[in-house]
Formats: structure tokens, sequence, C-alpha cells
């Protein structure tokens, strides 16, 4: 018996301090040296804000979008070739469908569990876009693109722009009628590009609208080479991320040479793993409760049919807004045509948007000549010229996005159609300009009002000899210059001295 | 827990009774009471999810039990780390990024002396390179892009209406004079192509009949709706959509992807939206049997606008 005892603990002996899990890092360690990197890896800190959760969202979605869209992958079939229908979605019953088409209805209907994975990928798709945008509106209006971060900034824009362009692939590959006018309006508006409109459409479109080759090379872009590419730059983005260490708000204890929050190992790995159930979790229950995108019900694509209900994911709500209200002036010149009502809206435009947006952190280190490391966060108060600049193409945009509906609008308010496109139209232009200066004059009321990061400083009274009584300020305290300031923990408690009055009869009154 | 507490300290070296390491939660036996019901009912429902994917249950019922499942094991995941890992705060240092000044000339000597010896001692070579790259890239992407698709060559001018095409609906079948009722509308194709991806999308024509008597649109085209039958391209000069309403009293085509509106009795002149252009007419006559045929093809470009349209 106590050799059985012996024997154990001479094991345990040989085995280190810390076990088998001790043995076996020590083995890794021989192999890729992993140690040292592993702890300091360990020992990284999270900031607590909420703010910074919101690319977590955007990570999450991504992955719930893989692993429903490899699902997918199993019963999609990415090909034009007509076939009949006679599927257990009986109103289709014998319908010509193309196989892309009829493939989505048998995942919606057929596959066990596949209306649910169909919706949660949709859905998912949904909530990653506007993560990206809520997480980059947090990056631009806190000044976390600033020096040194200004490649990140570069990497998450074209993230954004390839996260719309695959949902837009994405929502092509069904073949429906709603998704088909999607097709033959980005057709158009690729068209519309003078010189080399006409060859790029055909290039990409393998030819003549509607052609057989969109739905197959729409396919191979959405699940292969665009999600490589997200992946790639996810992974810089991230590295970057880890390479930089994350920003902070100014705080107590928070300078610029420090990160304050939560270890990586065990606080933010279990909130973060946490997370991404609740956003799954979440997903799940709007692929359970919230339709989306009922294909079966809008039919397959006909050129020479259109569904009344055609609403384009909301990420492209913008573009169509802006084709809407753009006025009609196309151009004709020398024998050609430049259809100026597509490109201003659809082309230029979007554009000028996402090339100030690339060149936004340049633009500002030349305007305020700050060329300096910042990982101290702005408050958007503190920074109002772009919080007003950020605001105002926020509200432009938001305002396309409405005039996406004006026919919805129109009929809700029984106005007439003309009445709405022209507020419309005055809106998108007014608001913007009326934007900038209020929210410049709010950023400033705001400093105001929070003294800017200063505490308030006692003034001295004092009565002088003659009786007159004179009130002097104090110096601000040293910190409160500039709001970079290296906090010092407050003291317990305030030791005070007798008051005495002084030689002179003069009493001095702190407030 | 003093003040003291609440200024972040590094992770490594704290001793460990530091507060900092202690639970945040004030009752870390309620909160873990807590977390488990989480984790159990959590649990119950993913064991649902199964059963309901067993037995092939309504898809908002495998829905519900995953979503509720994987909500209610976050929610005890994050609690666990929120309440009852350390509550810090910890500060972890910011080393410079920037090397030093003899790191940094280093590199950039092994860069401008090592390459520029090589180099520009050597610039016809370089030169060469470069420029047999260069054509590389070009011979490389111009046939790749090449045979992505054929050049549009004249495709988007015509559409397949020729001169004494029959007029045919949908179905296939041929329109006759007495067909269309005053004030009713039909999507027709040149014969032939009713079927067609092209017919579907290029040659769609509306048809309405709007009196019974020769209708003119516009001047010079006397001739070119018989009996009161009008035909216009479908296809919308904004963006393409189908123009597939039509509002009769007002005489207006209206296309539902941004609402222009084309006026029926005047040459489809747009008189609302973004619409640059009128949707071309067809010209039609009615031949010896009754049925309608076009003269000839549309005499501009249907569709959207583009550079090489004229
Ligand atoms: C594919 C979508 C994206 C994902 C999954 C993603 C993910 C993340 C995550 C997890 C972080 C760290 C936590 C945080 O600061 O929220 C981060 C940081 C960052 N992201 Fe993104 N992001 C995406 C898109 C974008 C976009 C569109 C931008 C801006 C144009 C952007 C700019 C940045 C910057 C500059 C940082 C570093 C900021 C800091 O450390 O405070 N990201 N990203
Ligand atoms: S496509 Fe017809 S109005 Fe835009």
């Amino acid at each position: 018996m106590s050799d059985v005892i012996n024997t154990q603990r001479a094991k345990k002996q040989a085995l280190g301090p810390y076990g088998r899990v001790g043995k076996s890092l020590d083995e890794l360690d021989d192999r890729l040296g992993l140690a040292r990197g592993g702890r300091t890896f360990m020992d990284k800190i999270f900031p607590d804000h909420w703010s910074f959760m919101l690319g977590e969202i955007a990570l999450y979605s991504f992955v719930i979008i893989m692993v429903t869209g490899v699902f997918l992958t199993f019963y999609f079939i990415p090909s034009s070739a007509l076939v009949t229908y006679h599927g257990s979605y009986l109103p289709l019953d014998g319908q010509k469908v193309t196989q892309a088409f009829s493939s989505t209805v048998n995942i919606s209907f057929a596959v066990r569990g596949g209306l649910l994975m169909r919706q949660m990928h949709h859905w998912s798709c949904d909530i990653f876009v506007g993560a990206i945008v809520v997480h980059m509106a947090r990056v631009f209006f806190t000044g976390a693109f600033r020096k040194p971060r200004e490649l990140n900034w570069t990497i998450g824009l074209t993230l954004l722009i390839l996260a719309i362009g695959n949902g837009f692939f994405g929502y092509s590959l069904p073949d429906d009628l709603v998704s088909g006018t999607g097709i033959r309006i980005a057709y158009s508006i690729m068209e519309s590009i003078p010189f080399v409109g006409t060859y790029m459409a055909f290039f990409i479109f393998g030819g003549n609208f509607p052609g057989t080759s969109t739905i197959p090379r729409f396919f191979i872009l959405h699940v292969l080479i665009l999600p490589l590419v997200i992946l790639g730059l996810l992974g810089a983005h991230l590295f970057l991320l880890v390479r930089q260490k994350h920003t902070q708000f100014p705080g107590r204890g928070r300078t610029e040479k420090n990160v304050v929050g939560s270890p990586m190992f065990p606080v933010f790995m279990a909130k973060t793993t946490g997370f991404l159930f609740i956003v799954s979790g979440i997903t799940a229950l709007l692929g359970a409760f919230a339709q989306v995108n009922p294909i079966w019900q809008f039919g397959p694509y006909d050129a020479a049919r259109i569904s009344y209900a055609v609403q384009p994911d909301w990420y492209m709500g913008f573009l169509d807004g802006a084709l809407r209200i753009f006025p009609s002036w196309s151009f004709m010149a020398f024998g050609h045509t430049i259809p100026l009502e597509v490109t201003i809206p659809a082309v230029i435009f979007p554009g000028i948007i996402f090339n100030i947006a690339y060149l936004w952190p340049m633009l500002e280190r030349k305007f305020t000549k700050d060329n300096e490391i910042h990982h101290l966060l702005d408050r958007p108060s503190d920074r109002p010229k772009r919080t007003a600049a950020g605001v105002t193409v926020l509200v432009m945009l938001s305002m396309l996005h409405i005039a996406s509906s004006t026919d919805v609008i129109a009929n809700f308010f029984h106005l007439s159609l003309n009445a709405v496109l022209w507020g419309m139209r005055i809106l998108t232009v007014i608001l913007p300009i009326v934007a900038y200066p209020l929210t410049y004059k709010l950023c400033k009321e705001l400093q105001g009002v929070r003294g800017a990061g200063k505490r308030k400083t006692p003034n001295i009274v004092s009565r002088t000899a003659e009786g007159a009584y004179v009130a002097t300020p104090t110096p601000a305290y040293g910190e409160d210059v500039g709001h970079e300031l290296e906090a010092t923990p407050v003291p317990a408690y305030i030791e005070s001295e007798p008051e005495e009055p002084l030689e002179s009869g003069v009493r001095t009154v702190d407030r | 827990m003093t003040d003291e507490h609440r200024t972040p300290v590094s992770l490594s070296g704290l001793s460990s009774n530091d507060p900092r390491l202690q639970p945040a939660a004030r009752h870390p036996e309620l909160v873990e009471r807590v977390i488990s019901v989480c984790f159990i009912v959590g649990t119950l429902c993913l064991a649902g999810f199964g059963a309901c994917y067993w037995i092939d249950a309504q898809p908002w019922k495998l829905g519900a039990t995953l979503g509720a499942g994987l909500l209610f094991l976050g929610i005890g995941i994050v609690a666990w780390g929120k309440y009852l890992m350390p509550r810090g705060p910890f500060v972890e240092e910011r080393h410079t990024l920037a090397n030093s000044d003899a790191d940094r000339q280093a590199f950039a000597a092994a860069i401008v002396e090592r390459g520029g010896s090589v180099v520009q001692r050597r610039k016809l070579l370089g030169g060469l390179l470069g420029g047999g790259m260069g054509i590389f890239g070009v011979v490389v992407m111009f046939p790749l892009l090449r045979s992505l698709g054929p050049l549009p060559k004249r495709t988007l001018q015509h559409t397949d209406w020729r001169s004494g095409s029959y007029v045919v609906d949908q179905s296939g079948r041929r329109v006759e004079v007495g067909d269309l009722a005053v004030g009713s509308i039909e999507t027709v194709f040149p014969e032939g192509t009713e079927n067609s991806d092209r017919g579907q999308a290029v040659d769609q024509t509306v048809l309405i009949r709007v009196s019974n008597e020769a209708f003119t649109t516009m001047k010079g085209r006397e001739t070119w709706a018989p009996h009161g039958y009008v035909a216009y391209s479908k296809v919308c000069t904004h963006l393409g959509c189908p123009v597939g309403l039509y509002e009769q009293e007002l005489q207006l085509l209206v296309c539902p992807c941004h609402q222009s509106m084309f006026n029926v009795t005047n040459g489809a002149v747009p008189q609302f939206g973004p619409a640059p252009r009128p949707l071309p007419q067809l010209p039609l006559y009615v031949d010896s049997s009754g049925f309608l045929r076009s003269q000839s093809d549309y005499h501009q470009a249907v569709g959207p606008g583009f550079w090489e349209r004229s």
C-alpha cells in the first residue's frame, strides 16, 4: 500500500510542480519556444470599456457566417440551368426554375435545419456589416485611428467594403425575383461608367445581362475568394491590434505608456467566449423568429417580371436612395452617352466618401499638424471639428437610406411622391449642412459643462484692509493641463489644519 | 476595500491575497448559484435542440432551443468572467514600437547601401528586368480579362425585333388585333424569344391598347400604333428594371424600382423620377390576317445608358 503511494508521489515529483499540464507545456516549449510569448499573451491587458466590444461583435458574426455558410454550401447548387421544380413547397410545383433557386427552396423546406441556417446566415451578415459600421464610428469619433494605427484604419475600411460586397454577392445567389433585380441594377451601374463600363460589365458578368455565368462566378467569389481576403485582412487587423496594443480612454492610472483593464487569461477569455455564445444565441433566435428573405414568396427571377417589394439589404439602402433622388442628368456628347444620373450617385459619390475615409488619418495629421503617437482616446466632444465632420457624413448617409423608401413614405403619410422626392432632396442637402455647426456647437457646450476634463479650482476671496473683497482664482491643477494626465490616487482622507486669522487681520475664505 | 486598490497594478508579482485578485462580486456564492442555473438551463435547451433536430421539428423550434441554449451558456460564462474572476484593475506597460536610432540606421543602411551598390551600378539590367515584368503583367492581365466574356460589339444597341416579327405573349401565342380591350396591357416578345434569357431581358416590350383607333404618340410616329396598340420597351431607361406598373387613369407606366413614370400617350417621356430618356417605342403594324407585327427594331438602344450608346 505505502509502496503504491510512494511511487505515485515520485511520479508527481518527476512531473514537476505544475503536473501534466506543466509537462506538456515544457514539451511544447522544447519544440516551439512558446513559454515567454505565451506568458506575455496570457497577461495581455484588454480595456474594459463597452465600446471595445463592437469589433468583437463583428468578429463573432463573421464566425457564425462561416459556420452557417459552410452548411449552406453542402446543399446549394450554383447553376442557372433550368429544372422543373418538384419539391416540398407545393405552390411552385411544376415551375421551370434555375437550379440555384430550386436548391435554395430545398434548403428552406427539405433540408433539416436548413431554413434556420439560411436565416442565421443572412442575419449574421446584416449584424456583421452593422457591427463594423458602429465599430468604425467608435474608432473615428474617439480618434483611435491616429498614429500609429492608420494602417489598421485602412484595413478596417477595406474590410467594410469587402463585407458589403460579399453581402451583395451572397444576396444574389438564390436567383429569386428580388435579388435578380439587384443584379440587373448592379449591371446597369457598371455599364454607366464612361469608356470602360460596358467592357467591365461584359467581363464581370460574362456577357449580356443576364447570362449564365453570373451565379457560378458570384458563388466562387462569395464562398472562397472574398472570405479568404476577409480572413487574411482580419488576421492582419488583429495582429496589428496585438502588436500596437489597445487604445484606452484617459482616467485614473491610465497613461500613454500603459494599458489598464483585464488580462487575457482568464478574465477576457471568459468574457469574450461568453460573448461569442451570446452573439450566436441572438443570431439563432433571430433566425428562428424573424423571417428574412423568403425567396419562395418572391418567386424565381424573370427579367420581365418585378416584385413590388424591391428592397436591398440595409447596407445597400444608401445607394438605392441616392439613385432615387438624384436628378436625371444624362449627358450626350460627341455621340456618346454619359449617364450621370447613375454614375454620380452610384459610382462617384460612394467613391468620394470612401476615399475621404481612407485618407482621413492623413488629412487630420496634416491639418492639425499633430504627428505624435496617441494611445489615449479622445472624447468626441474634445474634437468638435472631427466629430462634426463624422456626424455630417452619417446624417447624409442616413438621409439617403431613408430616401430609399420614398414610395413607402409617400404611401404612409398620404403625400404625393413628388413632395416626398423634393423633401428628401432638400433634407439630404440641408440636414448635413446644419448638422455640422450644430454638432460643433454641441461639442463646445459639452466641453463647457464638463470643464473639459478640468477640475474646478477654488477662488480665494480676501478682504483688504479697507474692507473690499477681492476674488483671485487659484491656478489650475498641474495634472489638468491637457487631458493626458497621470492619475494620482486620491488620498483616503484630508488633514485639515486649524484656521487661524493672519497677522494682518485679513481672513481668507476657501471655496 | 481601501481606495488604494482601485489603482491598476501589473499582474506579475502580485501577492496572492491582493484584493485585485479577488472576485468582483460581493456575494460570490450567490452569483455562482445564478451561473449554475444559467448553465443548467442552457444545457437543457441545447439537449432540446438535439431532440428537435432528431424529430425534425419546425425550424422555429430548432432556432429557439439553439438560441436560448447558447444565450444562457453565454450569459453564464460572461457572468463568470465578470463577477467571479480577479477584479483588477491591472496594468500593462506599453513599450515604444520604434527601435533605437542605431537599429534604424543599420536597417536603412542594409537596404540602401547594399541595394544601391547592386542596382545603381546595373541600371541597364534593372531597366530591362522592369520592362520584362511590366510586359508580363500586361500580357497576363489582358488575355485573362479577355477570356472572361465576349466583347460588347453592338449587342447592346439592338434587340431581336425585326421587320415583320410577330408579337407574341409570354406563352408564345401571337397577338391578334382583337385580343386586348382598351386600357389593358400585356408583356410581349418577338416570336421565338419568349423563353430565352435574352428575350426576357432585352426584347421585353409592353403592349398597351390606349384606344380603338390608330394613335399618334409623337410627330413622325403616325403609323406606329395601329388600332390604338402602343408598344414600348419594358426595360427602364434608368437602371433596367422592368417597367411593370400601368396607371390607366393617368396613362402612366411606372417603374417600381425608383418610381420613374413614363407618359404612355406622349411617347413615354419621363414625367417623374430619375429615368433620363423616354422608353423607346416599337413601330407596329397589323398584317392582313390581323396579327400584330413590328415594322422594325427599336430606333434607339433600349435600357439604361452606356458610353457607346449614341
Ligand atoms: C471585418 C470586420 C471587423 C472586425 C471583425 C474587426 C475586429 C476588431 C476587433 C476585435 C478589434 C479590437 C476591439 C475593438 O477595438 O473593438 C478591432 C480594433 C480596431 N479596428 Fe476593427 N474590425 C473590423 C472592421 C474595422 C473597420 C471597418 C475599421 C475602421 C475603418 C476598423 C478599425 C479598427 C482599428 C483602428 C482598431 C484598433 C483600435 C483600438 O485598438 O482601439 N475595424 N477590430
Ligand atoms: S430602374 Fe426604373 S426607375 Fe430606376
